[in-house]
């Protein structure tokens, strides 16, 4: 675990025997051997300065800022595609925890439009999301057509400073044929929702997928919405920043997909 | 950084076209805009808010969809205005600086920048963005009754900072009782009160936004939201025509000209009401309880699809806290509400 200056982090992970510096970049690569992969989890532009070293190194790059220097993965959807990637984007905690439901629907039906919605607390969004909340609406949206495989997309943040803090919250509205299966929908909803429950165990669907009949203004569509909670770990961070976690542990997921195609690949 | 002159001694900005959107649950359309903004304009209303309800952006199922893109009812406005100049509302969060670009590219000069009252620090890059564009800037602290005046005012000088040459006390809820009112006031011109103007944006679900503003009047404020025939979300705004007969019986100039303004609610926007905004029960919870008022609608269509009733839901929106941008919560209590889950508060 490398860090740039000595922090309660650093000292966390030596405390667990894991071996951690403040030097930097430049500690890391100074060591022999040298990890196969990175996990990053500073600022763009950080990384957009380390990307190339570690492409040099030949360390795989999981890229937890919003750099997006690489294709954009959600371990449930699509990281097959990209699992030799030298670099890869986690999208946003937005993306993570609403593209794998986008992609449940649009695997049974076409989704002419999908809408996401994420509530998060005040607390769990630090100043970088802060700076820069239109980084958000802008990669997941892209994300909720490129990764999710909706034809159009749209992604909506809010922050909540409620005390007790609340418990990320996330909506997905999709766009869908007049006449569908819905039960095909449902199943493959609950299916993706405990495929992304076995890397992200607080991830929770809260009512059953609703269906709505086309309205006026919907193009003749349908619509399906779905209603998630992300409750965190609470390993290090308060179990209320499911927003924080679920990055974590998609990168995590991400991290243990990729050795294992490693290991497959030189076995 | 400098304020803009003000020309009289009150600037009324007139949302019948933006908050008034939710009202009409966003289907305005060409013409109505033409015609209000028309008869605003020859009343000396200098300012015309123009968007959907939530915002550039706003258009989507949370919030639901524009009838006519908001890009052309902006142009349209713009277009038909002599006088009057255009703005429009942004929430971060909703939409983004590309969309203030082509807001700004359709005619809008005055920007509208709105945070929850707490989150103003989400604002610094549109206030960059819109003061890079030459436009004017406004803040909306929304749900204003949600903090402190003293935390309110430091949040205002967060975004006057920033670029904002007026922080609104945004009363988004209708929930600012009058000493509520006047403290906020008081603290946000004693904060920035030498170098940005103060505003007031009311609503009536408490029947306080004319009051309001008259308290705001003489604590300083200097710029005054209203909708024709209180044309907005909730129990609607606090009504143009109303704010311009009370200003003038006050001896405040504002510019504007009473009959031209009465006329234009009586004639223009009232034959395409789809309701007139009134106190009712659902709305009188929203400011009792300190609910945004955009929820109303989207509580009145939850409870008529899941069979509970919409005074509960807003109830609860209030109890659990929810603030704006978070429609899509109004489904999930439903839903929970419908199941016979927990909801220990509501009957």
């Amino acid at each position: 675990m490398v860090g740039v200056v000595e922090s309660d982090g650093l000292q966390r992970a030596r405390s667990q025997g894991i071996e951690s510096s403040p030097g930097g970049v430049d500690w890391l690569l100074r060591q022999d051997p040298l990890p196969e992969i990175v996990f990053e989890a500073t600022s763009a532009a950080a990384h957009t300065a380390n990307a190339a070293r570690y492409a040099e190194a030949g360390i795989q790059a999981v890229d937890l800022t919003p750099a997006q220097l690489g294709p954009m993965v959600c371990p449930a959807v699509n990281l097959e595609d990209h699992i030799a990637a030298p670099n890869v984007s986690m999208i946003t905690c937005g993306g993570q925890a609403t593209i794998p439901i986008v992609a449940a629907v649009s695997r049974v039906c076409e989704v002419a439009y999908a809408e996401i919605v994420a509530s998060v607390s005040s607390k769990s969004a630090g100043p970088g999301t802060r700076a820069n909340i239109d980084e958000f609406t802008d990669t997941t949206s892209r994300a909720v057509v490129e990764v999710g495989g909706a034809r159009q997309g749209k992604a909506i943040i809010v922050l909540n400073p409620i005390e007790p803090p609340m418990i990320m919250r996330d909506t997905v509205f999709c766009a869908i044929p007049a006449e569908v299966d819905r039960n095909a929908i449902i199943d493959s909803i609950q299916r993706m929702v405990n495929e992304v429950k076995s890397y992200v165990p607080g991830y929770t669907l809260r009512s059953e997928p609703q269906f709505d009949d086309p309205r006026t203004g919907w193009s003749g569509n349908a619509r399906v919405a779905i209603f998630l909670e992300v409750e965190g770990n609470g390993d290090y961070l308060p179990r209320y920043a499911g927003n924080l976690d679920i990055m974590t542990a998609a990168a995590t997921r991400v991290g243990q997909l990729m050795a294992a195609a490693k290991q497959a690949a030189s076995a | 950084m400098s304020r803009p002159e003000l020309r009289h001694a009150i600037r009324i900005t007139d949302t019948t076209l933006r908050d008034g959107s939710h009202a009409m649950a966003h289907q305005f359309t060409l013409t109505q805009v033409r015609d209000t903004v028309r008869a605003l304009d020859d009343a000396g209303i200098e300012v015309i808010e123009v968007s959907h309800g939530d915002g550039l952006g706003g258009s989507s199922f949370n919030y639901g969809f524009s009838r006519t893109h908001e890009m052309e009812l902006i142009e349209a406005a713009r277009d038909t205005a002599r006088n009057a100049r255009i703005a429009v509302l942004l929430v971060p969060g909703i939409g983004t600086v590309n969309d203030l670009r082509r807001a700004h590219d359709a005619g809008a000069e005055i920007v509208r920048i709105a945070t929850h009252c707490t989150e103003a620090d989400v604002s610094v890059q549109h206030f960059t963005v819109g003061r890079e564009l030459g436009m004017e800037t406004v803040g909306f602290l929304m749900m204003a009754h949600r903090t402190t005046p003293r935390i309110l005012a430091a949040q205002a000088r967060i975004m006057v900072d920033a670029g904002c040459q007026c922080p609104y006390v945004t009363d988004s809820a209708g929930a600012l009782l009058m000493e509520q009112a006047k403290a906020r006031f008081e603290a946000l011109i004693e904060e920035v009160g030498d170098e940005a103007w103060v505003g007031y944006h009311g609503h009536q679900n408490l029947s306080l936004g004319v009051a309001n503003s008259i308290l705001a009047i003489e604590a300083g404020v200097r710029q005054i939201d209203g909708s024709l025939c209180a044309l907005g979300a909730g129990s609607g705004n606090s009504p143009t025509e109303v704010l311009a007969a009370v200003f003038d019986r006050m001896g405040i100039k504002t510019g504007v000209d009473v009959p031209a303004l009465l006329d234009a609610a009586e004639e223009v926007v009232r034959p395409y009401l789809p309701r007139w905004p009134k106190m009712d029960r659902n709305a009188i919870v929203q400011g009792w309880a300190g609910v945004y008022s955009s929820f109303l609608l989207h509580a009145e269509q939850a409870a008529a699809r899941y069979g509970v009733p919409a005074q509960d839901i807003l109830r609860r929106c209030g109890e659990l806290g929810l603030v704006g941008g978070q429609e899509d919560m109004i489904i999930d209590i439903a839903v929970e509400m419908a199941t016979g889950a927990a909801c220990g508060s509501c009957r």
